[in-house]
């Protein structure tokens, strides 16, 4: 299982990748934007995104949505683990296609709950 | 007779001697215009507009040094002697902010360090215990061979050292991570700072607005309303964590909220 951490904050990128090797989840990547992670997952084989919304360059919606419009991307597992908290936010992340929606500050259950909840969904 | 209305609407930011002022001179000019004195009457009216140019500029002045104050105001006081060298050298909002960054950046990883350097002390005290446990289990369902005995007896020797050792060093970790913690007071006092300088500036700011609304009233000056061009705060792009989110009904007020409206799409 190779994931694919990105946020603009390396502290929350480090936060996130502590959890998920916690949940056994070792092999993880970080990108701090769209603009770098969207290479990194059309080269990368990677099997589960969790993606921040908010950052410079290319936000996580439009990272979303790239993932979504690419054949060979769309159907990969997106977590959005983000601070935007407006009722038409998390509309239009729904919308675009995320599988999860996680909102900042977290605690490690729930990430590993929505995480659970996802794979359990595509299996 | 226009002017004088002005001043009138001016009162509240003129001082008491000014209008102290302009009252005995508006009080001669009638007295001089009803015994049909017209030449006295144009020098009280000379003397008005003087009046009222001079608390121009002195309010003008006053603006400018009260506005000055709070720029200089702004420069770190260097008497505060235990403030770290660091923030002497800093003499902009921006730069005090990108400290706090940098502050809270620097506690977060060193706080992560030390919590990734327990961890594994953590679970390998864990594990071994566990073991140990199943180990005396057997012994105390007495099925143990006098080997095994003396294997399990050596180890809980072992372990009892390590346990020493790792628990103290565990102990470090927890109170450095305490330590780690002081950024709180430290980017609190910064921020406070910046938040200060921010309402100064702001209400010297309004009474320039309001200094400047005068200037406009009393010269006639009409301003076209410049077009606010600047890019709209977008919820596409993200708009960052939000400020009093219970107070405000299209935001949600944390995870179960998330959790209700993605289940009520369908989710």
């Amino acid at each position: 299982m190779k994931i694919l951490i990105v946020d603009d904050f390396s502290t929350m990128r480090r936060i996130i990748k502590n959890l998920l090797r916690d949940l056994g989840f070792t092999n993880a990547d970080e990108a701090d934007d769209g603009n770098t992670a969207l290479p990194m997952l059309k080269s990368g084989k990677y099997d589960f995104l969790v993606t921040d919304w908010n950052m410079p360059g290319m936000s996580g919606l439009d990272l979303l949505k790239e993932v979504r419009a690419d054949d060979n991307l769309k159907t990969l597992p997106v977590l959005m683990v983000t601070a935007e908290a407006k009722r038409d936010q998390i509309v239009a992340a729904a919308q675009a296609g995320v599988n999860g929606y996680v909102v900042k500050p977290f605690t490690a259950a729930v990430l590993k709950e929505k995480i659970e909840k996802i794979f359990e969904r595509i299996q | 007779m226009g002017s004088m209305s002005k001043h009138e609407t001016d009162h509240q930011g003129l001082d008491a001697e000014v209008t102290d002022k302009l009252k005995a001179q508006a009080t001669q000019l009638v007295d001089q215009l009803n015994a049909g004195d017209y030449a006295g009457a144009m020098t009280v009216i000379n003397d008005l507009s003087e009046v009222r140019d001079q608390s121009l500029y002195k309010e003008v002045g006053r603006l400018t040094r009260s506005l000055h104050e709070a720029i200089r105001n702004f420069q770190i006081d260097p008497r505060n002697a235990e403030q770290s060298e660091a923030l002497s050298k800093m003499t902009d909002a921006s730069d005090r902010l990108e400290y706090v960054v940098q502050m809270t950046s620097k506690a977060a990883n060193r706080t992560m360090d030390l919590v990734e350097d327990a961890m594994p002390r953590a679970s390998a005290m864990r594990d071994e215990a566990a073991e140990l446990r199943d180990e005396w289990q057997r012994l105390r369902r007495r099925e143990m061979k006098p080997a095994e005995f003396r294997a399990l007896h050596a180890r809980i020797d072992t372990f009892f050292v390590s346990l020493n050792a790792d628990a103290s060093a565990t102990y470090d970790n927890l109170s450095e991570i305490l330590l780690a913690q002081d950024f709180q007071d430290l980017t609190g006092q910064v921020i406070q700072k910046v938040t200060a300088l921010v309402k100064e500036v702001e209400e010297h700011l309004l009474s320039l607005v309001v200094m400047a609304s005068h200037v406009d009233q009393i010269t006639g000056t009409v301003h076209e309303t410049p077009v606010d061009d600047r890019e709209p705060e977008s919820a596409e792009q993200g708009v960052g964590p939000q400020i009093k989110a219970s107070e405000r009904e299209d935001v949600v007020s944390g995870q179960d909220d998330v959790d209700d409206l993605l289940s009520s799409l369908g989710f």
